[in-house]
């Protein structure tokens, strides 16, 4: 077989198997039980506890624990904001950096802390190490964040009829220290090892082969790498992101990345079931996000690998594929590959320019993040999944003849208009967005690099990424402008935490409720029957909220082409 | 009543008025209460005023015909839809006519109060004006004006005329069988009413105008896929909004009809369309098994019952114990055995009495006794008997007349307490006879199950329904008959308030509990559960606690109950699934269609090879129309349930109505398309 695709099934693989164990002991972390690593973490925790004064033993209702979350968001964006605004007078700035204006730092701040990390500045020349240092602490603290909102949704099925659903800080220390700690450690180590640059020394001189002289910014970014792929966040340390040859060295560091952003959110299925003791659910689960990101990505790869048809139409040779915006050093399959992982979960870290992407390889881009659900980010994935769930045991429960319910609780309208609210949200947010932008030539044409659908495609792929909480870019776009910087500010807010607070809100609603135990009669979601009833479910509110924009970005691109 | 079962679904006295309601439901303020339909009416509307657009000069939105035609089909639309509700509503009330019918004025005959007591002073009133609290009365001949209870006498009762059951019933004051229903006729004797409420307000025609949909509310289930579908069109509104500045920016413009063609064809109409009338159905089909549900809710709940509440007697056996088997003590002769016990049943007036008789094939007078002197049953002595002369003949419970042998210094044969105890453990009842303080032998009594019963209980247990028999037979009898008849459990020795803890223990496991009861013990129990369904001829006080009322008075139609809430339900989330399934088809007519002239490269996604922009938007709304009127019949009929466990059900509702209603408008769109595009 070739090797460029052995080398991706190898990723996916070893992501899987990885993923298996990691998810039983993710599952025993936030259930309290014992690991092996307690000896190490428990007086770490401890520690943490008495300095913020958190009593760790208070159990929370599902509201208590979303005032908790939006509260400690909240003071995290404005420190944020404090610190980007007056690098240039704080230390760790060698390379002296100026402070960054309002509205950047607006959209920079809010983008970290929701996991997204669209980055309208670049790293070299944007922040200070002390700024890069703290966004690399956002980091951390906004996958925790993700992750122990989705931990609120498993207590929720797994209790039997209850409204506490333990503590936040707990899981969301837990989350920090005993699960993405450990883990971008070991990516931070491997990438470090490679080649990735560790230092608080501002920029090194290089003779480049022509004898010239290039300043290279370096930095401490072996740390920041490896959060950014295990908290599937994806902020570059430099602009060119993993493309970087810096922060994305060789073949290796490639697969070792992707297997890092992949292996939290499959883990987290997997840690469900265990949870929650259905281990088929996770199952089921896990097989509609794999076949919906398997129909994204294998599509992607033949089509990279194919190369550009009017590059061959012009007699160019293309046996590389379509190389244009790609690195070598990964070649088309393993680009293709990424672009796919990466927006499939909410990464958004990118080792080749997605701009230059075939137009339907970048439709399914844009796809993956329309759905945000096969896989998605830590946590968040899984809680944008729970809400597709509920559409499909609404429509399915009804077709065997018994009223709705999941897990043994009836799903009835109040369930149904969070669940309809969150699933409109999405589309509401990227159609709207960009109808706005394009209506307004000044800011919206006036920014875009290339004429015509895939100058429409830059403007979607924008708000796509910005609403999916993802952060890579299409690139080819002047993004540093303050609509820009707003416009997408606002679509990440209302992208992250509605989204967190709806299925929680619906979970925390189904624990009260009376559980109805299973019977003959009663519709079991574990099974591929239900599994195929969601994908369906997926697919048709996906395709019917976005194919009309999609016919006339990158579907009128390709069929445009020779 | 019956007879209606047999008519087609669509009879043609019920198009006239139909169609016009149709038109009348056309008022925004009705439609409001449907978004999807509204959101139709309002794009017909906007379609209305381009026409005068293009009449006032207008040249930019294509041909005054394409643009009619599509008002036309949107119009359409709209009357499909209130056509579908507006049948299922006079399908409802055609049935309620009927029944109403049988309430008609009748002369009453008064009973005037007199101070506190009532004077037998009778005065002819019309039943209109009868009152709560009136007394009448009622002779042999006369038809009962009102619902009431009889407060004195007995009668016997021609309820054909609700029931469509013609053998006449019995119906007596006190005890649970004293309610009479209005419309009903008085076949002999005399009897006394109290008016428990005045014509026209009595619990049935409440229940009635129900059925008629007058005031018929929606069901928490209707609302939550109200939501759904709110939802949906809420999504189609900003995709279409928004396409209008995408469509600019790519300089491909869009006329209204095409948006409006689009919006509607999105929208879930089909469902939206016909999501009344299917509520109307399941309680129309409840009614035309004659049950009345007091509300829509019910239905729906039926189809969510886990367990199951039966009484024995005449639902899983047929009417009460026989007589099968004498069997007489050692040294005793069958005939004096026989003897005795015909003697000691010959007043007994109970069923098991009379099948005693009727097994010996004695006439009691044959045997010449004089001065009879008879003993009935008390539940102290738990036995009943005759004396004469010298002869004491005693027949009851087994311990009973042990301990009057023994205490007579006789003793109780081992063999008969050998035969008793086989007869229990082979669900019969023993009866033991004894004259003079002496067994004489053993009556055996059975039960006898209903034929079919086991393959209902086996398609409930299917269904994933429990099955529970109530009986006031001793434990190792209701065993015995529990397993034969093949329900999942049972209460023996059952009084009133152990059916309400069972109810009550089934709840707080979170499971839905059904029963059927009349009396005014089971009250209590009726209201307890979940879906109460009380028999017509049953108090008052029980069918006010229950949520419906089974006018034949059959206690097996707590399964039919069951698989019309289900099927309620099936319909809803098949006929929803086949309405977004079908959106796949219209999305591939109407986008092409939309941008082929600015943008000729789409001609790629016209998979469907249609004729024009024009014909393809024609045919997609044309479709989109005559799928609500083509699903009528299916709406009101109702999905077959088969019980064939959750996931085949749902593969199977999936494969007809998910993957039919992808592939049904891709050619049906295709086969429109041929025919506009002759005429285009």
């Amino acid at each position: 077989m070739n090797t460029e695709i052995l080398g991706i099934l190898a990723t996916f693989l070893i992501a899987l198997l990885l993923a298996l164990p990691l998810g039983k002991y993710i599952a025993r972390v936030y259930a309290g039980e014992k690991t092996k690593m307690d000896f190490l973490f428990n007086p770490l925790d401890r520690l943490l506890y008495r300095i913020s004064g958190i009593d760790a033993k208070r159990e929370m209702n599902w509201k208590q624990h979303m005032m908790v979350m939006l509260t400690i968001n909240l003071i995290w964006v404005l420190m944020s904001m404090l610190i980007l605004m007056c690098q240039q007078w704080l230390p760790l700035n060698p390379d002296h950096n100026p402070n960054m204006p309002a509205d950047l730092a607006f959209n920079t701040s809010i983008s970290f802390v929701v996991n997204c990390n669209l980055q309208h500045y670049s790293g070299e020349s944007g922040v200070s190490y002390l700024s890069q240092m703290w966004l690399m602490f956002l980091q951390f603290v906004s996958a925790a964040t993700g992750m122990a909102a989705v931990v609120v949704l498993f207590k929720a099925f797994k209790a039997r009829s209850t409204t506490q659903l333990g503590n936040f800080y707990t899981y969301f220390v837990r989350s920090c220290t005993r699960i993405l700690l450990p883990l971008s450690s070991i990516l931070a180590i491997i990438v470090l090892f490679n080649g990735t640059p560790m230092t608080f020394d501002g920029k090194q001189e290089m003779i480049g082969l022509q004898g010239d002289s290039v300043a290279v910014s370096t930095g401490p970014a072996a740390a920041f790498v490896g959060i950014k792929h295990v908290g599937t966040n994806g902020g570059g340390f430099f602009a060119a992101n993993s493309a970087h040859p810096l922060e994305n060295p060789n073949y290796g560091t490639n697969m070792a990345e992707m297997v890092g952003q992949l292996i939290i959110p499959l883990a987290m299925i997997f840690a469900f079931g265990y949870f929650i003791q259905r281990r088929r659910l996770s199952w089921m689960i896990f097989g509609v996000m794999t076949i919906g990101f398997l129909m994204l990505a294998i599509p992607n790869v033949m089509q990279e690998m194919n190369g550009n048809p009017a590059l061959t139409a012009k007699g160019l040779n293309n046996t590389m594929g379509a190389m244009e915006g790609k690195e070598v050093r990964f070649g088309a399959a393993a680009s293709g590959f990424w672009s796919i992982v990466t927006t499939v979960i909410s990464t958004g870290s990118v080792n080749a320019m997605h701009d230059s992407t075939m137009p339907l390889s970048g439709m399914n881009e844009m796809l993956a993040m329309m759905i945000n659900a096969f896989y998605g980010g830590c946590g968040v994935g899984l809680l944008n999944f729970f809400i597709f769930i509920i559409l499909a045991v609404f429509i399915s429960g009804l077709m065997v003849g018994r009223t709705p319910e999941f897990l043994g609780k009836k799903i009835e309208a109040r369930e149904m208009k969070i669940a309809m609210i969150i699933a409109l949200l999405h589309p509401l947010l990227i159609l709207a967005g960009t109808a706005l932008t394009v209506t307004m030539p000044a800011l919206g044409r006036a920014t875009v690099a290339n004429p015509g659908y895939h100058g429409f495609s830059e403007i979607l792929y924008e708000f796509t990424s910005s609403a999916a909480n993802n952060g890579s870019g299409f690139e080819g776009l002047g993004d540093n402008t303050p609509w820009w910087n707003i416009a997408t500010g606002v679509v990440l807010l209302l992208g992250r935490f509605l989204p967190i607070i709806g299925p929680v809100a619906i979970a925390g609603m189904l624990a009260e409720k009376k559980y109805i135990p299973e019977g003959n009669g009663t519709l079991r979601t574990d099974t591929g029957t239900f599994g195929m009833m969601v994908f369906a479910v997926i697919v048709i509110i996906t395709a019917l909220s976005f194919f009309p924009t999609l016919a006339l970005g990158p579907l009128a691109e390709h069929f445009s082409m020779p | 009543m019956n007879t209606a079962q047999h008519k087609g679904l669509f009879q043609a006295a019920l198009l006239g008025p139909a169609f016009k309601a149709a038109f009348r439901k056309l008022n925004p303020k009705t439609l409001l209460r449907n978004p999807v339909m509204f959101t139709v009416e309002i794009g017909t509307a906007v379609m209305l005023l381009v026409c005068i657009w293009i009449l006032a000069g207008n040249n930019t939105q294509g041909s005054l015909a394409y643009n009619a035609i599509v008002f036309f089909v949107l119009f359409l639309t709209l009357l499909f839809a209130n056509f579908a509700e507006a049948i299922a509503e006079a399908r409802g009330k055609a049935q309620a006519d009927s029944l109403k019918k049988t309430r008609e004025e009748t002369p009453a005959k008064w009973v005037q109060p007199v101070g506190e007591i009532f004077v037998n002073e009778v005065k002819i009133i019309p039943s209109s004006q009868l009152k709560k609290g009136d007394v009448f009365l009622c002779e042999a001949g006369d038809i009962i004006p009102a619902d009431g209870e009889i407060i004195k006498g007995l009668a016997t009762i021609d309820e054909s005329a609700i029931t469509g059951e013609s053998a006449p019933v019995i119906r007596e004051s006190g005890g649970d069988k004293s309610s009479v229903t209005g419309g009903t006729k008085v076949l002999s004797d005399k009897i006394m009413v109290k008016v428990t409420a005045a014509p026209g307000e009595s619990f049935l025609d409440k229940m009635i105008a129900l059925v008629e949909g007058a005031s018929r509310q929606k069901t928490p289930n209707e609302i939550a896929l109200t939501i759904l579908l709110a939802g949906f069109t809420l999504v189609f509104i900003i995709v279409t909004v928004t396409l209008k500045p995408f469509a600019d920016y790519a300089q491909a413009p869009i006329t209204i009809a095409s948006f409006i063609a689009l919006f509607v064809c999105l929208i879930p109409t089909t469902i939206g369309g016909l999501l009344s009338a299917i509520g109307i159905a399941g309680m129309d089909r409840a009614l035309r098994a004659n049950v009345i549900t007091k509300s829509g809710r019910a239905v729906e709940t039926a189809g969510d019952v886990d367990v199951l509440l039966l009484d024995k007697t005449g639902t899983i056996t047929i009417g009460n114990r026989k007589a099968t088997h004498f069997y007489t003590a050692p040294g005793i002769g069958e005939e004096a055995l026989i003897r005795a016990a015909v003697l000691s049943s010959m007043a007994d007036e109970t069923p098991e009495g009379k099948s005693i008789l009727e097994l010996a094939g004695k006439d009691p007078l044959q045997y010449g006794i004089e001065h009879p002197e008879f003993v009935g049953f008390t539940a102290e002595t738990r036995s009943s008997g005759i004396n004469f002369g010298t002869n004491r003949i005693r027949k009851g419970a087994t311990d009973a007349i042990r301990n009057i042998c023994m205490q007579a210094g006789n003793l109780f044969p081992v063999e008969i307490q050998e035969r008793v105890n086989h007869i229990a453990a082979n669900g019969g009842t023993p009866l033991v006879v004894a004259e003079n303080n002496v067994v004489m032998g053993v009556i055996e009594l059975q039960d006898i199950i209903k034929p079919g019963i086991q393959e209902r209980f086996e398609r409930l247990r299917k269904m994933g329904i429990k099955t529970v028999m109530v009986t006031g037979d001793n434990p190792l009898t209701a065993k015995f008959i529990a397993e034969k008849a093949g329900v999942d459990d049972f209460i023996a020795e059952a009084k009133p308030e152990d059916k309400m803890n069972y109810i009550k223990k089934e709840q707080s496991a979170g499971r839905l509990v059904a029963m059927m009861g009349d009396g005014t013990n089971d009250a209590p129990a009726l209201a307890q559960a979940d879906v109460g369904v009380a028999m017509n001829s049953g108090t008052q006080a029980a069918k006010e606690a229950g949520n419906m009322v089974d006018l034949d008075n059959d206690p097996t139609k707590l399964i039919e109950v069951v698989e019309i809430g289900k099927q309620l339900l099936m319909t809803r989330g098949t006929l929803t699934t086949f309405s977004i399934a079908n959106d796949v088809a219209k999305y591939f007519a109407i986008i092409p269609a939309l941008f082929i002239t600015a943008i000729p490269a789409l001609q790629h996604l016209n998979i469907m090879q249609l004729h024009s922009p024009q014909s393809a938007i024609l045919s997609a709304v044309i479709f989109n129309a005559i799928i609500i009127p083509m699903l009528i019949p299916l709406a009101l009929k109702g999905v077959a349930y088969k019980p064939i466990g959750a996931s085949a059900l749902l593969r199977r509702n999936l494969f007809i109505y998910g993957l039919g209603g992808i592939i049904v408008p891709f050619i049906g769109i295709k086969l429109i398309d041929m025919i506009v595009s002759l005429f285009l």
